[in-house]
């Protein structure tokens, strides 16, 4: 598409500061995972890799960092099940209810996370479970529903049923159908939900506050409960360059998958 | 809603196969078993509590034995709507998530824009890795740095103290500049997505038939990312509209979501909190209404 | 047509899943789903709260594990407990008694009184602001101090504490104690200070530096200044206030903000604002003073003459423990000199008894003497946190005294306004 230079100019500088301004905070964590000091002042007071070596035998951000990634696969599974299985139900059939229903689905990530977290704290003292990992991935899948469930009917509006009927009038079975035609078509909408869905759940805090029970600390209830015991500071700062250089490779695969031309239907 | 008889018939299978074809013959089946486990979920549990928790808005704590009285009772929205505070409270949460909404759309639109119609193949991928990659830095670690920008002797300051300027310290103006950071990338990724589907020969029609840059934008390229937009808003307004973390960590006043987290626990005033809850609960069940009018929904 | 059936067979599965729960006992405010949210279990109405579950008579053998809510540094090492390197006094614990400890980390008073409140805990480190809320709500029980061994030893002035003994009924023993104390930058602040004026006063030459504890008990401090500067007011307990005195606290506290650059609510913010310039002066725990001298003297402390307001935390044991057994030998074992001194080494707080800091002498000479641990003249004019109730803590019976609740509106009128 031909834009004329002065306005691509202007795009580029806009994007670029965006950029900056949104790189300059995490440069800072960078930079204070290599404190020297205790405390945080600015300018920095000293570097050092010790905090680095000392992430690596520190059993509190392992555990927490392995109880985070369970949560929030769960939470993905659950909410890309659950979300397509809407999603289909809300693109493909006409019901009583179906516009609520989509309404219904935004709640859990509309309201403030406060509430949503009472209101999940409260269902499951009544249904009678045990706060722990489960509560927690039930938890964080309520919200995350909606990322996927949007992404995938959005694709569904845009895909038609055409290739599936042909799939059958050629003779393949319903299980072969979705395999070979279904499935195909909105991987890339799962994928971009799926992605969202996990980042939702990894960074949670409030919710799950009301939903984990003791000795399931996820890394952001473990980040928050380091800020009260400073010893540790840089540590944190150190578990999030970890988690930043860890995500990476996979938001870098996720984006290319879902930001394939072919998928996206740009002309 | 297409009836079994126009389907092609599928080949018989065994097990799984069976059920599939079974459940194929009966659409109704299908949509009831699609749709068992969420709606149970989400309608009985999730719904159900929500209900519970509004409910618990017109009961009140007896002072005195610090129990909940579940008479009916309108004290708390009494209270809620003729102090004062509560309303300033409010006001301010709602023109801040306001405020930091607009922030977004109007920083993440050209960065949004380039990646979607300018940048090539792979800079367009490396540029949505770097947008997407904070999002996994974690919430409290992002704040707790602005604190080092936002403070005293900090970042932002020692910028700009050559020109005699000082920064806005810790305050509303603070909440607003955190609030916009956290939140920008989840303006940036629907508004991506809005602006790539509008098609390239659209752009280029519009400038065929004469239209300037200004124009294919304001008449071409709003109106098809205004679903985008609002749905992307839906994020931030809501995100800020609750946050209490934020606030606290770097101003000195409060918002809604202080208050009702304040009285949730040892005042253990759960009945007031509801009450207060509603009040953003209300104004993002207009929101989402509004929303959806504007096409949000679908470009989720 | 559809071919959802992969996706009906998975339905199915998630039905069951969904339908099954977590196959656990339910806990017993769970029974009707009319249940309040935050249901407290009936008390008898009137002054006293009922005890809502009998002491035991003995300790038993343990039920192999245990679950607490406590404060971040509190719990320190096992499985279960925080994991810090080079601190464990978790493990001893649960070789000699067989209970597996886990911990849960509550972010605040609040939050702790509201995981009490599931029934799903043994017990809990309650700070003097959620005591009182807790007894009256029933969600803790009385303890037998007979069959805690350590607790003759723990010095008299954390005995019998208000804050946690209600008609002479103890609920639960001393963790440690501290006293909030006036921290000072003497760069900035070059006069020493002996007077809480310098962080309430509207004319005070450190207007923009000044720092105060952003939570409701901080109404308590402004309480205790007025004690001194207005005893018209007739105030007699900062925790005991009927609605003119609380009013008149309420105005300083609006004279405060002005003065105020940042209020900070957890320690890091605290360290923070000293190191970064925004703060020079404020009310402040020993904790945050010894950090940011690690290297250099940065700061000094001291205790006005106003006297101070300050906490100690109660360990407390659930009305609802399922392991009620291992709670008590938690209780026993948190006093016992080497954990105490452990702890209290760890956290920044004074031990609390003459064994308890002998050991501690050893791991941080000097440690007792910093904190005032046995120098109960110190703590005379200390008023540990506790719970404000509408019955008077300081025994009037003519007026009606403002609650916890009344100073929550009141701190969110003063911040929020």
């Amino acid at each position: 598409m031909l834009l004329p230079r002065g306005i691509r100019v202007a795009l580029r500088i806009a994007s670029g500061l965006t950029l900056a301004f949104i790189y300059v905070p995490i440069a800072i964590i960078v930079l204070y995972s290599f404190n020297a000091a205790r405390v945080a002042a600015w300018p920095i007071q000293g570097l050092t890799l010790d905090w680095y070596a000392r992430a690596f035998s520190n059993p509190g951000i392992r555990n927490a960092l392995i109880a985070s990634i369970e949560a929030a696969i769960g939470a993905t599974a659950v909410a890309l099940i659950l979300g397509s299985l809407i999603a289909f139900a809300v693109q493909r059939y006409a019901f009583f209810g179906r516009q609520t229903l989509s309404f219904v689905v935004v709640l859990p990530l509309a309201l403030p996370g406060i509430v949503t977290g009472i209101a999940l704290n409260t269902a499951f003292r009544t249904i009678g479970l045990d706060f722990g990992l489960l509560t927690i991935v039930v938890g964080h899948a309520t919200f995350c529903v909606v990322v996927v469930f949007n992404n995938v009917v959005a694709r569904l509006r845009r895909t038609s049923r055409t290739g599936e009927e042909a799939s059958m009038d050629l003779g393949a079975d319903t299980l072969t159908t979705f395999r070979r035609v279904t499935f195909p078509a909105i991987r890339s909408a799962l994928l971009a939900g799926a992605l969202l869905a996990f980042a939702l759940s990894f960074d949670e805090i409030i919710v799950t506050n009301f939903t984990s029970g003791s000795g399931t600390q996820t890394l952001p209830l473990w980040i928050f409960a380091n800020y009260q015991r400073p010893n540790n500071l840089p540590l944190v700062n150190v578990a999030a360059v970890l988690v930043l250089l860890l995500s990476i490779v996979p938001v870098y695969l996720a984006s290319r998958v879902t930001t394939d031309p072919a998928a996206t239907g740009r002309t | 809603m297409t009836s079994a008889t126009d389907a092609p018939s599928p080949r018989r299978a065994s097990g799984l196969g069976a059920i599939a074809t079974a459940l194929y013959r009966h659409p109704r089946a299908q949509l009831g078993l699609l749709l068992a486990a969420p709606l149970g979920w989400l309608v009985i549990a999730y719904l159900g509590s929500l209900a519970l928790f509004l409910i618990s808005s017109f009961w009140s704590v007896d002072s005195f034995s610090g129990n909940v009285v579940t008479t009916p009772t309108l004290k708390n929205y009494e209270e809620v709507v003729s102090k004062e505070i509560y309303r300033t409270i409010a006001i301010r949460t709602v023109v801040m998530a306001a405020l930091v909404t607009i922030t977004t759309i109007v920083v993440a639109f050209p960065i949004a824009f380039y990646i979607a119609k300018v940048a090539g193949g792979r800079t367009r991928g490396i540029l949505i890795v770097s947008i997407l990659l904070p999002l996994w830095s974690g919430y409290l670690v992002k704040v707790y740095a602005w604190r080092l920008i936002l403070s005293q002797n900090g970042l932002l300051n020692s910028v700009l103290d050559p020109f005699g300027l000082n920064g806005p310290g810790y305050s509303d103006v603070a909440v607003w500049l955190v609030e916009s950071y956290l939140w920008l990338p989840y303006m940036i990724v629907p508004i991506y997505a809005g602006l790539e589907r509008i098609p390239g020969s659209l752009l280029e029609a519009s400038s065929d038939l004469g239209g300037r840059a200004g124009i294919t934008f304001r008449r071409v390229i709003l109106p098809l990312a205004l679903p985008a937009v609002a749905a992307g808003s839906i994020f931030t307004f809501s995100l800020t509209l609750g946050d209490y973390i934020t606030p606290t960590l770097v101003s000195n006043t409060k918002f809604i979501g202080n208050v009702v987290y304040d009285f949730m626990g040892i005042a253990g005033n759960q009945p007031f909190a509801a009450a207060y809850a509603m009040v953003p609960v209300t104004i993002m069940l207009a929101y989402l209404l509004i929303a959806r009018r504007l096409g949000a929904f679908e470009a989720l | 047509m559809q071919r959802r059936t992969w996706k009906a067979g998975i339905a199915g599965v998630a039905v069951v899943l969904t339908a099954c729960g977590g196959g656990a006992s339910p806990s017993a405010s769970s029974s009707a789903p009319a249940s309040q949210p935050a249901a407290s279990q009936p008390a008898a109405s009137g002054s006293a709260p009922a005890p809502s579950a009998s002491t035991p008579a003995t300790v038993g053998e343990g039920e192999g594990e245990l679950t607490l809510v406590a404060w971040a540094g509190y719990v320190v090492g096992g499985t279960g407990g925080e994991q810090v390197e080079g601190y464990d006094w978790v493990t001893p614990f649960e070789t000699a008694t067989g209970c597996k400890t886990t911990v849960k980390v509550g972010l605040d008073s609040a939050n702790m009184v509201q995981l009490m409140k599931t029934g799903q805990y043994d017990g809990v480190s309650a700070s003097g602001d959620a005591t009182l809320r807790l007894i009256a709500g029933g969600d803790v029980s009385p303890v037998n101090f007979d069959l805690i061994p350590n607790y003759k030893d723990v010095f008299e002035g954390l005995k019998n504490a208000p804050y946690n003994t209600v008609n002479g009924v103890g609920y639960g023993v001393p963790h440690g104690r501290g006293a909030n104390v006036l921290m000072y930058d003497p760069a900035v602040v070059t006069t020493t200070p002996d007077s809480w004026s310098v962080v309430f006063e509207a004319n005070s030459p450190y207007k923009g530096k000044v720092t105060a504890y952003n939570y409701a008990i901080y109404v308590a401090d402004a309480a205790l200044y007025l004690m001194a500067t207005k005893p018209e007011l007739g105030i007699k307990n900062p925790y005991a206030l009927d609605q003119t005195q609380l009013d008149a606290a309420k105005a300083l506290l609006v004279q405060q903000k002005s003065l105020v650059s940042k209020y900070w609510g957890t320690a890091q913010e605290e360290i923070d604002g000293f190191t970064n310039g925004d703060m020079a002066v404020g009310t402040a725990w020993q904790y945050q003073a010894n950090v940011l001298n690690t290297d250099a003297e940065k700061v000094k402390v001291t205790k006005p003459k106003e006297g101070a307001t300050g906490w100690s935390d109660t360990w407390m044991i659930s009305s609802k423990a399922k392991h009620p057994n291992c709670m008590y030998k938690w209780m026993d074992y948190i006093l016992s000199a080497k954990a105490n001194a452990d702890v209290t080494v760890y956290f920044g707080e004074a031990p609390v008894s003459d064994a308890a800091c002998a050991e501690a002498e050893k791991q941080s000479a000097g440690h007792c003497d910093l904190f005032h641990a046995k120098d109960e003249t110190y703590f005379e004019d200390v008023w540990y946190w506790n719970t404000p109730t509408t019955t008077c803590l300081d025994g009037r019976t003519d007026v009606q005294c403002t609650d916890f609740d009344a100073w929550t509106k009141v701190w969110t009128e003063v911040t929020g306004g």
